[in-house]
């Protein structure tokens, strides 16, 4: 009997330790996410203005531009998954990548071979193990994302899309110092080195969660490349309807100049577009991922109390019990010698 | 004096808001004077540049934009930038080190790199009131 108890006290103590971990992993996630959600929040200008900038420049006449229409027999799709590094956040992971799932399957309905890039250590890992092959993978930075790692990621992104489904990426560096070192400078993409070889694609999706609210994260997919104009419009649409300016405001538009031509502005917007629509994902992620993370230890520090309560319990039980056996074995004993 | 909304906005945050009679920048093509009524326009901006803008109200500022793009409308002027800082946030001593460094590198090794960085660390300077040559 006093082994189970001591077993008991040992147990008490060890799940109050991991209460007090689980705790601290809460706070700090709950602080992360007011700091991630403060970050969504101020990068949404420049998404606001670049997609206004895009769609006035569309309207403009460069609407053949790859960015803009879909290919004619779409033949490979590349695919962002956006996971963390780290576990301990629920089902955060596991949606994800279950989303990914989802798509290549409607990909592969659709006749479209998928190309993945990972960003995060879960999903490297999760496809590792799978023996799944993957085109990029980018981790340790998936919790406090920033705009360089984006745009590494993303340029990976654009070579594969300016390369084309039937083709590899290739990196051409010297004919590109060339073309700079010119007087007149352009700004031209530069595919990073690494991309070599990498099989080209004709769409661009991202996988990754959704910051609705403190409470629901969705795992979501969205196109990015080429871009659903029409789409946009009708979301835009919706919101500025009631405002009456807006005949006036696309007859403005129609007069626009552009600097220089819209066709070479489209080639250099394209990089920024997908670097700044990974960055956007990246820290809906990271919001997301903290928001899960919080959620998940709450519930693992309030089982670890749950349990804590049962087993004091039990051990007040046992003890109790050791004591009325002492107590029974005591007047046991003095009954005899009394005889 | 006429005036117009001017924001300067960067990845991260929006770095300046606010009424403006001015701005500056240099575009792939040249330089450009934006006053308000200005026809719309949109323009990229050199890789690393300077933009200044003259508010209504305090002193003319500059600001270093890294890649960056020029919105402009009769009534307003956005600068989008991929990195842009203010000039009272620059850290000269910083980029007096980062240019010394570049333009070493550029003589070993003509990398495209160190042009980028060279290039970054001088619109910096420029921004923060210092004289480089072009």
């Amino acid at each position: 009997m006093a082994a189970n108890l001591r077993v008991l006290r040992r147990r008490i103590k060890s799940t109050k330790n991991i209460a007090q971990i689980t705790k601290a992993m809460e706070m700090v996630a709950a602080s992360r996410i007011s700091k991630a959600q403060a970050r969504v929040e101020a990068s949404r200008p420049y998404a606001d203005e670049f997609t206004h900038v895009l769609k006035t420049a569309a309207k403009a006449g460069a609407s053949d531009h790859p960015l803009l229409t879909p290919r004619e027999e779409p033949k490979r799709a590349a695919i962002v998954v956006v996971t963390s590094d780290r576990g301990l956040c629920g089902g955060y992971n596991a949606n994800v990548l279950r989303e990914t799932e989802r798509l290549i399957r409607r990909l592969s309905d659709e006749g479209k071979e998928s190309t993945l890039y990972v960003i995060g250590g879960k999903g490297t890992a999760y496809f590792r193990f799978r023996n799944r092959e993957m085109s990029g993978q980018f981790t340790g930075f998936s919790e406090v994302p920033d705009y360089a790692n984006a745009a590494h990621a993303a340029d990976h992104l654009t070579a594969a899309f300016l390369a084309g489904g039937e083709n590899e990426v290739t990196v051409d560096w010297d004919s590109d110092d060339e073309a700079d070192s010119g007087a007149e400078r352009k700004v031209m993409f530069r595919a990073p080195q690494d991309a070599e070889g990498k099989p080209g694609v004709d769409e661009i999706h991202v996988v990754f969660t959704q910051f609705q609210s403190m409470m629901t994260q969705t795992a979501t997919a969205l196109q990015v490349a080429p871009l659903d104009l029409e789409s946009e419009e009708d979301d835009e649409g919706s919101e500025s309807s009631s405002s009456s300016d807006d005949s006036d405001g696309s007859d403005r538009e129609a007069e626009y100049a552009f600097e220089p031509e819209p066709e070479v502005l489209f080639d250099s917007l394209l990089p920024k577009y997908v670097r700044a629509r990974v960055f956007a994902a990246m820290l809906d992620a990271a919001a997301s991922e903290s928001a899960a993370r919080q959620r998940a230890m709450k519930a693992a520090t309030d089982n670890a109390n749950d349990l804590v309560d049962n087993l004091v319990r039990e051990s007040n039980q046992a003890r109790q019990a050791q004591i009325t056996q002492e107590i029974s074995e005591i007047v046991g004993g003095s009954d005899a010698l009394a005889q | 004096m006429a005036e117009m909304q001017v924001d300067v906005v960067g990845v991260e945050k929006k770095i300046w808001s606010g009424e403006a009679s001015f701005v500056s920048a240099r575009t792939v093509e040249g330089s450009i004077g934006i006053l308000p009524g200005h026809e719309p326009l949109i323009a990229q901006l050199r890789e690393a540049g300077v933009v200044r803008v003259d508010p209504t109200d305090g002193e003319s500022f500059h600001v270093a934009a890294f890649g960056g793009f020029l919105s402009v409308t009769a009534e307003s002027v956005t600068v989008l930038a991929e990195l842009a800082e203010l000039a009272s946030e620059i850290d000269v001593a910083q980029a007096k080190d980062d240019l010394r460094e570049a333009e070493h590198y550029i003589g070993e090794s003509d990398d495209q790199e160190w042009r980028v960085a060279r290039d970054r660390a001088r619109a910096r300077l420029q921004a923060a009131g210092e004289s480089v040559e072009q």
